[in-house]
């Protein structure tokens, strides 16, 4: 059913999905389900491919480990649940033997979607040799080197303990490509100073691509009754992974440093945070091929690819790009240092009287956390008291609420006083947009252009008049 | 009809609103905007951090939470479960202006209470130091117990005395039971008898206790001592319906005695009083309530939401009639004209002759306002009343007899719970000023 809704939206779109990624691996969309416990046997994936998506990489395959009860923990934000998830869940469970046999069948009955494998075995290099061949042999499009596994594997010499050490991930990558006949991905980890050291090693050891990011290291919280921290594994816990919406900022920043980094040009598989359609289009803008989601299918399902699909075909049909490459990366080279930004661009914010209601958390907000130009005082209205002068009044006076119907008062509902609406003073804003950023209105604060009337200047060009290089 | 034994007063008067779950109570909490100097804040009379205590319950520091409320408000139970949201805090939220639902105000109050008496209601005050003068409250309402509690905060040695033999006024006789429940008033007396207040019941000032000996023995005395008798129809007639009075019919369940009535009530008057009156009767049992109003609808002092509620718990409503006499079994009502808007924008009612007809009904409940209770206060000497309400200095509390303050219905006529929580609070302040605070 679902799958055959899917084509249906692709057949009445004009943007066509399917990608083609890292030479070799086709898939009829950007959406690929990233090594974790959605993908963790041959039936699950089956499902997700039946719900639309486009690749699965299969939960990463190993000598089988002993997994710790509890896994998970998470961070909740304002009431809302899995803001971001963390995880102690080490790689596959499952015998090797098992995990290839389900690699072969589902590719048999999906042959038009992407398996690939992720691998991580001991640091030798016959063991890599071996593990590559198996995976191939059971018919896996390609292999992704999990080098960034951030708990447990890691204490073993494997997962991020590899990705950390630039010489090292390469030397392994080079063993895997001795060997392989697929393209070979690896997988950064982001528990490092410069992600571009670890893709440059990938590069080198000749890693037909890279993805990232892998989970951050993580601490989600702490228990208060117990103290424990989360997960509790019997009063205990230990660093976790850390992934879901709240990385998405640091997985794009990482994504666009090696997309903008001549030295690390390859394909990128993007991870992090990816829920929806909106993620999807940012990490291609910043360069990816494909795009990986893991907590959003745990969350919600493996139904969420329906509007991933639907959307970002809508939105390529809005702008007019028919593939995926027409905007692949279009978005890197607006990624500049500080340095070359215009330092006569200037903005100054707007309040629409009609759209605001009266809470003045711009206000506060300007004058807490920006530059005290955001005012109440208007000329000619009494201005409505602070608190401590509604305080003072209200003990001056016996208060008393009306006795005639005052809900069907004068004052109909959703026209704000003027003394609660606050005028920005343009001559001191700075443009910094927190108002914008914190008006719980859509469209009511505005930042708008003001014509400066001189050229363009950077830091760089301005500084080098004062100080010539 | 007799009541139905088997079928208790809280299984017929189950809460008008389900309150929130914990869970229900978070989410709701986090769409407060926690607007800079909120203006529900300055809505409501006794001027609640409401942004304050929303985002404690928003953070898990529900006990912070009722706190923050008790602060303001020491009668913060009863308040969210009585209090006419709509017209206060909840009227002025800026969520209007968004085309959205205002923030549940009342019903994340009522959670934070609910949470802190479910926990033990442990006092969180200790008065800095315990002070010699004394003062007295007489009547054991809102007013008297706001007053009382602000003054054990600052250490004043302070005894309530109440005629009835139940403390908590209004709340705890007066309030319809679907709102506020006998329990949950009584929870917060006990709260405030925590806070080291006195209060003596079943103790009638001028009849236990005289004023002179209250003068003697106190330093301060604060009148909080409501409203009188209610008014009466003036109607004769023989063989005629039974009559009772709206506050005697809704103290008599809420002391679990309800007062019989009939399949038939007719309820007359057009205020608040007269919607409780007339749900309860509906509730306890009678087929047919029909409230009798002299004006029209738009007139009605009641406010919109009750008048809302009474229609869908079945009353029926009959408009510009007034009662003129009782007969075997019915009431006879006469046709109201009304006038054009006067001064004050209100329409007046006058007769129609020949209009008569009847209303057949087994009782009749006249819910048309209670007098002044003037026999206490004209043993005051100096006292100054107004129409029979205790006139004060509006910034202490303070009455023309200096030793004496006052504040809730007596002075105002009959108003809102939180309304007189504001004048003992104030009158407090006024009394410490006094005293020397």
């Amino acid at each position: 059913m679902a799958s055959a809704r899917l084509k249906e939206l692709w057949r009445r779109s004009v943007a066509d999905l399917s990608v083609k990624f890292a030479g070799g691996i086709s898939s009829p969309n950007p959406f690929w389900l990233a090594s974790g416990p959605p993908t963790n046997c041959g039936e699950q994936i089956m499902r997700a491919f039946d719900a639309g998506w486009g690749g699965a990489i299969w939960k990463t395959i190993g000598e089988p480990i002993l997994n710790v009860s509890s896994r998970y923990s998470a961070v909740d934000w304002n009431g809302q649940r899995i803001m971001g998830l963390n995880n102690i869940e080490l790689i596959s469970d499952r015998p090797i033997a098992t995990n290839l046999r389900e690699i072969s069948e589902v590719k048999k009955r999906y042959p038009r979607h992407a398996v690939i494998a992720s691998l991580m075995v001991e640091s030798r290099r016959e063991a890599w040799h071996a593990i590559t061949r198996q995976a191939e042999d059971a018919g896996a499009d390609g292999l992704e080197l999990n080098f960034g596994c951030p708990h447990g594997m890691s204490e073993r010499g494997m997962g991020s303990a590899v990705g950390q050490v630039p010489d090292y991930a390469c030397m392994v990558t080079e063993w895997v490509k001795e060997v392989a006949r697929t393209p070979v991905i690896v997988k950064l980890t982001p528990n490092i100073t410069d992600i571009r050291m670890a893709a440059r090693a990938a590069k080198r050891g000749g890693a037909d691509a890279v993805s990232a990011i892998n989970t951050i290291n993580s601490i989600t919280g702490i228990d208060l009754d117990t103290l424990v921290p989360r997960p509790n594994v019997d009063g205990l816990s230990s660093h976790g992974g850390y992934c879901g919406p709240a990385v998405k900022p640091i997985a794009l920043h990482m994504v666009q440093q090696i997309a903008a980094d001549p030295e690390s040009q390859l394909p990128i598989s993007g991870i992090g945070g990816v829920a929806g359609w909106r993620e999807a289009a940012e990490f291609i803008l910043l360069g990816c091929g494909t795009v990986q989601v893991c907590t959003a299918a745990m969350h919600q399902g493996f139904r969420i690819v329906e509007d991933m699909a639907d959307g970002l075909s809508n939105w390529m049909d809005q702008k007019g790009f028919r593939t995926i490459e027409d905007f692949r990366g279009a978005s890197v080279p607006r990624v500049r240092d500080w340095k070359d930004l215009n330092l006569n661009y200037k903005i100054v914010a707007a309040i629409d009287p009609a759209k605001c209601i009266g809470c003045e958390l711009c206000y506060v907000a300007c004058w807490d956390g920006a530059h005290q130009c955001i005012h109440v005082e208007r000329d000619g209205v009494p201005a409505h008291p602070p608190p401590a002068l509604v305080e003072a009044a209200a003990q001056a006076r016996i208060t008393q609420s009306p006795v005639s119907k005052p809900d069907q008062a004068a004052v109909p509902y959703g026209r704000t006083p003027l003394a609660r609406i606050p005028q920005v003073d343009e001559a001191e804003c700075v443009g910094c947009n927190l108002c914008s950023l914190v008006c719980p209105v859509d469209g009511c604060i505005r930042m708008k252009r003001v014509d400066q009337g001189v050229p363009a200047e950077t830091w760089v060009q301005r500084s080098s008049k004062v100080l010539p290089v | 009809m007799a009541l139905a034994e088997s079928i208790s007063i809280e299984s017929r008067f189950q809460d008008l609103h389900p309150a929130l779950s914990a869970q229900a109570a978070v989410v709701e909490a986090n769409r407060c905007l926690n607007c800079f100097d909120a203006p529900c804040m300055t809505a409501c009379p006794t001027h609640i951090d409401v942004p304050g205590f929303i985002k404690k319950i928003a953070r898990d520091n529900l006990r912070g939470s009722a706190l923050r409320i008790l602060d303001a408000n020491v009668l913060g139970l009863s308040c969210s479960r009585v209090c006419p949201v709509d017209v206060l805090c909840e009227g002025s939220c800026v969520m209007h202006g968004r085309g959205e639902r205002p923030i549940a105000i009342g019903l994340l109050q009522r959670h934070a209470m609910q949470q802190f008496y479910a926990s033990g209601a442990q006092v969180p005050w200790k008065p800095a130091v315990e002070r010699t003068q004394r003062v007295a409250c007489i009547g054991a309402g809102p007013a008297s117990l706001a007053c009382a509690a602000a003054l054990r905060r600052e250490g004043f040695a302070v005894t309530i005395f109440e005629k009835r033999s139940v403390a908590g006024g209004l709340n705890s006789h007066g309030v319809a039971e679907y709102k506020l429940q006998v329990s949950d008033s009584l929870r917060e007396v006990e709260f405030i008898r925590s806070l080291g207040a006195v209060i003596q019941t079943g103790k009638s000032v001028g009849d236990d206790i005289s004023l002179q000996q209250l003068e003697q023995e106190f330093d301060a005395i604060f009148l909080g001592i409501g409203l009188g008798e209610s008014h009466a129809l003036n109607l004769s007639g023989e063989n005629v319906p039974r009559i009772i009075d709206a506050m005697r019919y809704i103290e008599a369940y809420k002391m679990r005695a309800p007062l019989p009535t009939g399949a038939r009530v007719v309820v007359i008057g057009g205020g608040n009083t007269a919607i409780d009156a007339a749900c309860a009767a509906k509730l306890l049992g009678a087929e047919e309530v029909t409230i009798a109003y002299r004006r029209g609808e738009e007139e009605m002092p009641a406010f919109a939401f009750e008048i809302q509620h009474a229609r869908e718990q079945g009353v029926g409503f009959l408009f510009q009639a007034a009662p003129v006499a009782l007969q075997s079994g019915a009431v006879e009502f006469q046709r109201m004209r009304l006038t054009d808007p006067d001064a004050s924008g209100r329409r007046q009612s006058e007769p129609a002759p020949g209009t008569e007809f009847t209303v057949p009904c087994d009782a009749v409940i006249p819910a048309i306002g209670q007098s002044k209770l003037t026999g206490l206060l004209q043993q005051v000497a100096n006292i100054k009343l107004n129409h029979g309400a205790v006139v004060i200095d509006s910034s202490s509390g303070r009455t023309s007899n200096p030793k004496y303050f006052a504040g809730g219905d007596c002075v105002s006529g009959g108003r809102e719970v939180v309304d007189a929580v504001a004048d003992g609070k104030r009158a407090a302040q006024g009394i410490v000023e006094a005293l020397g605070g």
